[in-house]
């Protein structure tokens, strides 16, 4: 019953998420005061040196606006918004790549992106959270605060100084990584797979290195009060080794906060990640939003924020969806 | 954002604590004292100095480009033609005036939200922590690019500091509204409602002080969190990359290949002076921490 609850309240605030980041992603456009379809007969009149007539200008709109879901009072609109992004996953198409529709090229990089997160973030957090627990389990010892202080230097440094510092050091001081990644395109093989992987290696470390200090420091609090609780004491008594204690006692207890926080946190490792596949052009869904944010390419933008969106919402509701088999309380509640 | 998930569950060390009864002694901790001493160099240096400044750095091409390092400029010129030193004290100061200005303005919202929010509990509750949960999970990226895109060119830096805190203001919230949770069971709340005092006067005589330790580590976490988000747009070019800031510097020394060129100095002074400015920042904020828990553990 408990475990049931649980779900249907978790699916509950998914939808919810879902649909407040929507209407959001909805609204912004038509909240400011420019307007992406100016934008875009601007760049046409641009393009032809002022050629156009106020007639054809007109009809241009209309054609646009018809094209783009921009018709009618702002109800239908968000309806048909809704009904477009929830049922179709249409954007219509790029501007740039015209008739390209927005859901092909989005769909193409959503793979880099989660591919990279995934294994990046696994990593950090196992890595992080073993330093944590070794800082924190071991805390009156001083070579724990070395542990620590290496969390402390690496906590606070944004993404776009590890990336770039990462590049300086990796492809310049010492070129063991190229300075301009080329990912093949096309069927794929074992050779192009390992293309691949090589070239990912470098925002991979970045975004390692990134995840690694927040872990540390958030395990190590969490394991020297873990390691200060009765139940540890208890099993310390009854014989228990330092290994075990650590593991099954201190780890076991201390984790359950650390996968919520993931879960929390996902939104700004999220941002991260589509910065640092700017900076690296790493193929994914961030290169795409750069690449469309620089040549206005609004249809793109929206198709790319939104599914940013649906993915961290996802991987949230993943991440609680698993929670129960971790923690037994909600399970025999 | 988060650091205070990290920072929150430490222990208190009563033998640190002793005999620091006095005056504002108990706050002092080797780790807020050096975070302090990197802020205030960094803060007063930065808006001093330019006082000194022979020529506003922003301007292009006003001496020789790719010059080395030399007593006239200290850390040489860059690829414009500009002083690598003096803009880096421009964007020092301008990233902290704009860390400052939304750690202000988010402070306000996410107390005023959160007290209310948790204090007032019912629907009001429910409907502002959905809004507050759907803003922290939305990864905010994408929406400052989507609005960076539009707005650009008709944007002054002041409008990045009112989106960055539009968008800011929510993980606050949260925090300040859990505290409040269990503060509305206490007794002297339960005793000053039934004095007949208003709703309005029980979150400010009585709840307030309690979580003004927490909105001062709020404050710092935010500075920190306003100056790596308007980095972060002005490194992809999307805020004003005219005006100096930690961010700007690294976009102009990436578009003018710095490092193909050999000029280091450009993009390692920034990178340094950040991670010194943000270490700064961090060890005050956790320094903080550490000391109220200190306090709370003597008193």
């Amino acid at each position: 019953m408990g475990v049931l609850q649980y779900v249907a309240k978790r699916l509950g605030q998914y939808f919810a998420v879902l649909f407040v980041g929507l209407t959001i992603t909805f609204l912004i456009p038509r909240l400011l005061p420019t307007n992406p379809i100016d934008g875009y007969i601007g760049q046409i009149q641009a393009r032809a040196n002022g050629a156009l007539s106020g007639n054809d200008i007109a009809l241009l709109r209309a054609n646009l606006e018809e094209l783009y879901g921009l018709k009618g009072d702002v109800l239908t609109q968000y309806l048909s918004f809704l009904k477009r992004v929830i049922f179709q996953f249409d954007f219509g198409p790029s501007f740039t790549y015209y008739p390209q529709p927005v859901s092909q090229i989005v769909f193409t990089a959503l793979p880099y992106t989660i591919g990279l997160l995934m294994v990046s973030t696994l990593i950090a957090w196992f890595l992080g959270n073993v330093v944590g627990l070794v800082a924190g389990y071991f805390h009156t010892k001083r070579a724990a605060s070395i542990l620590e202080v290496v969390g402390i230097m690496l906590y606070p440094i944004p993404y776009y100084i590890l990336a770039v510092t990462v590049i300086l050091v990796l492809s310049y001081l010492i070129p063991i990584f190229p300075l301009a990644p080329s990912f093949p395109v096309g069927q794929m093989t074992l050779q192009k797979a390992g293309m691949i992987i090589y070239n990912s290696l470098l925002p991979a470390i970045t975004l390692i290195l990134a995840g690694f200090g927040w872990n540390i420091l958030s395990m190590k609090a969490l394991a020297v009060a873990t390691t200060e609780e009765p139940y540890v004491t208890y099993s310390r008594l009854k014989g228990a080794t330092n290994w075990t204690r650590m593991t099954g006692y201190v780890f076991r207890n201390a984790m359950l906060p650390q996968v919520t926080a993931l879960a929390l946190s996902l939104g700004t490792v999220f941002s991260g990640a589509l910065l640092t596949e700017m900076l690296f052009s790493y193929p994914g869904i961030g290169l795409i939003l750069r690449t469309a944010a620089s040549s206005a390419d609004y249809n793109v933008l929206y198709g790319a924020i939104t599914i940013s969106i649906i993915a961290v919402a996802t991987a949230g509701l993943v991440i609680d969806l698993i929670y129960p088999l971790l923690d037994p309380r909600i399970r025999h509640r | 954002m988060s650091s205070t998930i990290a920072t929150d569950s430490v222990p208190t060390k009563p033998d640190e604590a002793e005999g620091w009864h006095s005056g504002l002694g108990w706050l002092l901790n080797p780790r807020l004292a050096l975070g302090l001493l990197i802020i205030a160099v960094m803060g007063i240096g930065s808006f001093v100095l330019p006082i000194f400044c022979p020529i506003d750095p922003s301007i292009q091409a006003t001496y020789l480009k790719n010059m080395p390092p030399s007593w006239e400029h200290l850390l040489g010129t860059n690829a414009l033609g500009q002083d690598i030193f003096w803009f880096l004290v421009f964007a020092i100061r301008n990233s902290l005036m704009l860390g400052i200005l939304v750690g202000v303005g988010v402070t306000i919202i996410a107390t005023a939200i959160g007290l209310s929010a948790g204090y007032v509990g019912g629907n009001y509750e429910r409907v502002v922590m959905l809004v507050v949960d759907t803003f922290i999970t939305i990864p905010l990226l994408p929406i400052l690019i989507i609005l960076g895109g539009i707005i650009r060119g008709n944007n002054s830096f002041l409008m990045v500091g009112v989106i960055i805190t539009f968008f800011g203001w929510a993980f606050g919230a949260r925090t300040i509204r859990s505290m409040a949770l269990t503060l509305r069971e206490r007794e002297f709340i339960n005793m000053a409602r039934f004095s007949g005092a208003s709703t309005f006067d029980i979150l400010r005589r009585e709840i307030f002080p309690y979580v003004t330790a927490y909105i001062l580590v709020a404050f710092i976490n935010t500075v920190l969190f306003a100056i790596n988000t308007e980095a972060t747009l002005a490194v992809i070019g999307l805020s004003k990359v005219e005006v100096p800031t930690l961010g700007s510097i690294i976009f102009w020394a990436l578009n003018y290949n710095a490092l193909f060129n050999g000029n280091y100095v450009w993009i390692v002074a920034p990178i340094i002076a950040t991670v010194t400015l943000f270490l700064g920042l961090f060890l005050s904020s956790t320094g903080f921490n550490a000391a109220f828990a200190n306090k709370r553990g003597v008193l």
